[in-house]
């Protein structure tokens, strides 16, 4: 896909969102749909870390929960609006990334990977015995009314995280097709090779680990609007980690539209199964089908189109 | 002449383990020289130090008048030393020209200039076939030879070859050796380190052998392999096999 073509099916799929609160009479549509949005975003931000550069992060909540703690300390302290909410949550989540990528990613493979679990650890702790924040029983945080537009709050923050998806997708995109993308790549094939070739590893890593955070402290920002209410429970709940690093995989890690298939297959899956059966069942849900992919397609589903293509090609070439 | 490369007193340590050295070693501008010694006898490590992928314990290293000792590996790199892997290290998830570009975007080379660039080094290693091949399919004679187009582009003044012919048949390491040759002529240093004696000691003027981490023979190919203590540590070794 050219990058014309790219930004017309954006503008396309932006235009559609605006429309369809007009259209679509159900407000719980939008409400199941910010997540599956809201899932987009943190797939595609930890995909530019965990993907291109080889690093995983299990910490992903701890980028979210400062995303979302952000927005509602914002909101009780200032008012601020939402915009607002989310270029501070973005900038919160990059310095959060550059300071744990510092001290942790001097040192190749796993010590990444028990920090980023230790700092959802610590920044839990935080909010907990931080009573401006509501400690451990939360923070109610009133969302300002939403625009005339929308016909209510949560068909306008569905909008909000329909854009900040896009933005998010573009700037996967973008990483991709750039010289940056090829030293990321180049860093998880082999960081020795790649130093010896003139890439300053450490400096593309923290990149990398700062735009990841930022992307996915961005996909907390409208929460507290979203939820009307924040707690460290859920705003640092595992199933956000847990997600965060299925839906590449089950989706493909190598180019953008993998976190983007993964998160709409597997958020979908679980609002349908939160409705129909139950929440606990989610975990479950995404534990099989993680294993089933890492079994039957490492590569994810783009592996798997990739793999169907050839064999169909090969097949043309011998008939 | 002064020296491009002077290595000294350089040690590597692993724990308690001294792995290499001290070691002292210059290398002239255009020199073709041949390092030797049995399996673990550091010239990787050696390697590593003068690349920087290994910050040595101690010691200190020139290249062109300037101590670079403190550089990180990528900066020596854009310098001009380049080096292939012992055992190749692929950038999979890209093809064989993607590889080359890794490189090049560090470099000041015009982006319309940049496939042209690599085009020419991939069919000066005999890859140009190869182009768009995923680095996943590529054979172990390819994949050595990968590793030596992408060290080349750089444009190296000193280049490493890490056993670079390990592995390869007789024609093959003929035209290895061919290739490091014009690469000579056009005035790159080459670090040569191989098993394969017939090879360093046709290439090299001048060959150095290391054990346990210290040089022990230093001089003419000749003389070095006829020198009592290499022949008794390496190709005593060699002949027990
Ligand atoms: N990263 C490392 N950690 C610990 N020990 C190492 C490391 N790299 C090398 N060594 C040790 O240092 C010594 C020298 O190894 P080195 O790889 O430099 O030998 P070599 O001369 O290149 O051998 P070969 O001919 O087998 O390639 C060996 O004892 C090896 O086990
Ligand atoms: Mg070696």
């Amino acid at each position: 896909m050219s990058w014309r073509n790219f930004l017309l099916v954006a503008l396309l799929v932006a235009a559609a969102g605006m429309v369809l609160p007009r259209v679509l009479e159900n407000p719980y549509y939008f409400f199941a749909g910010y997540v599956v949005l809201q899932y987009v975003v943190i797939a595609t931000g930890w995909n530019i870390l965990g993907g291109y550069a080889g690093y995983t992060n299990f910490g992903t909540s701890a980028f979210f929960g400062a995303g979302v703690y952000t927005a509602a300390f914002l909101i009780k302290a200032f008012e601020a609006p939402l915009l607002v909410q989310v270029l501070a949550a973005a900038g919160i989540g990059m310095l959060l990334g550059l300071v744990t990528g510092y001290l942790t990613l001097r040192i190749q493979g796993v010590y990444f990977a028990i920090a980023t679990v230790a700092l959802v650890v610590v920044l839990e702790t935080v909010v907990h015995n931080s009573d401006y924040l509501g400690g451990a029983s939360g923070l109610t945080t009133i969302a300002p009314p939403a625009p005339a537009w929308f016909a209510g709050p949560t068909q306008y923050v569905f909008c909000v995280m329909l854009v900040l998806a896009l933005v998010a997708v573009g700037i996967a995109r973008a990483i991709e097709h750039s010289w940056v993308g090829r030293s990321l790549r180049a860093i998880r094939a082999s960081e020795p090779a790649a130093e010896a070739c003139g890439v300053p590893t450490l400096r593309m890593k923290l990149a990398a680990c700062a735009i990841s955070g930022g992307v996915i402290a961005m996909a907390g920002a409208p929460y507290p609007y979203y939820a009307s209410h924040v707690d460290p429970l859920s705003a640092f709940s595992l199933t956000i980690g847990l997600n965060a690093l299925a839906m590449p995989l089950i989706g493909g890690t190598r180019s953008w539209i993998g976190p983007v298939l993964g998160a709409v297959l597997l958020a979908s899956v679980q609002q349908i199964t939160t409705v129909t059966i139950s929440s606990e069942f989610n975990i479950l849900a995404v534990g099989l089908m993680l294993i089933a992919f890492v079994v039957l397609a490492p590569e994810g589903i783009l592996g798997l189109v990739a793999e169907l293509r050839e064999r169909v090609g090969r097949r043309r070439a011998t008939t | 002449m002064s020296a491009i490369v002077e290595i000294r007193g350089v040690e590597k340590r692993f724990g308690a383990i001294r792995a290499l050295g001290p070691v002292n070693l210059s290398l002239q501008p255009g020199e073709r020289l041949g390092l030797i010694g049995p399996n673990g006898s550091g010239k990787t490590t050696l390697i590593n130090c003068l690349s920087g992928l290994f910050a040595a314990n101690a010691g200190t290293i020139v290249f062109e008048g300037r101590d670079i000792t403190q550089e990180p590996a990528h900066v020596r790199a854009r310098m001009g030393i380049a080096r292939s892997f012992q055992i190749p290290r692929p950038f999979t998830g890209m093809s064989v020209i993607e590889n080359l570009l890794v490189p090049m975007d560090y470099l000041p080379i015009e982006a319309g200039a940049r496939e042209g660039r690599a085009m020419e080094i991939l069919s000066s290693v005999g890859l140009a076939g190869r182009r768009d091949a995923p680095a996943e399919a590529l054979s172990q004679l390819e994949l050595r030879k990968l590793e030596l187009a992408r060290a080349l582009v750089i444009e190296p003044k000193v280049l490493v070859a890490d056993e670079a012919m390990a592995g390869l048949s007789e024609g093959e390491i003929n035209d290895v050796l061919a290739l490091l040759m014009r690469l000579n002529e056009r005035g790159v240093a080459i670090i040569m380190i191989e098993h394969i004696m017939h090879a360093v000691m046709r290439f090299s003027q001048r060959v150095v052998c290391l054990e346990t981490g210290r040089i022990i023979a230093e001089g003419l190919p000749q003389a070095v392999a006829q020198d009592k203590h290499v022949q008794k540590v390496y190709f005593g070794e060699r002949a027990g096999r």
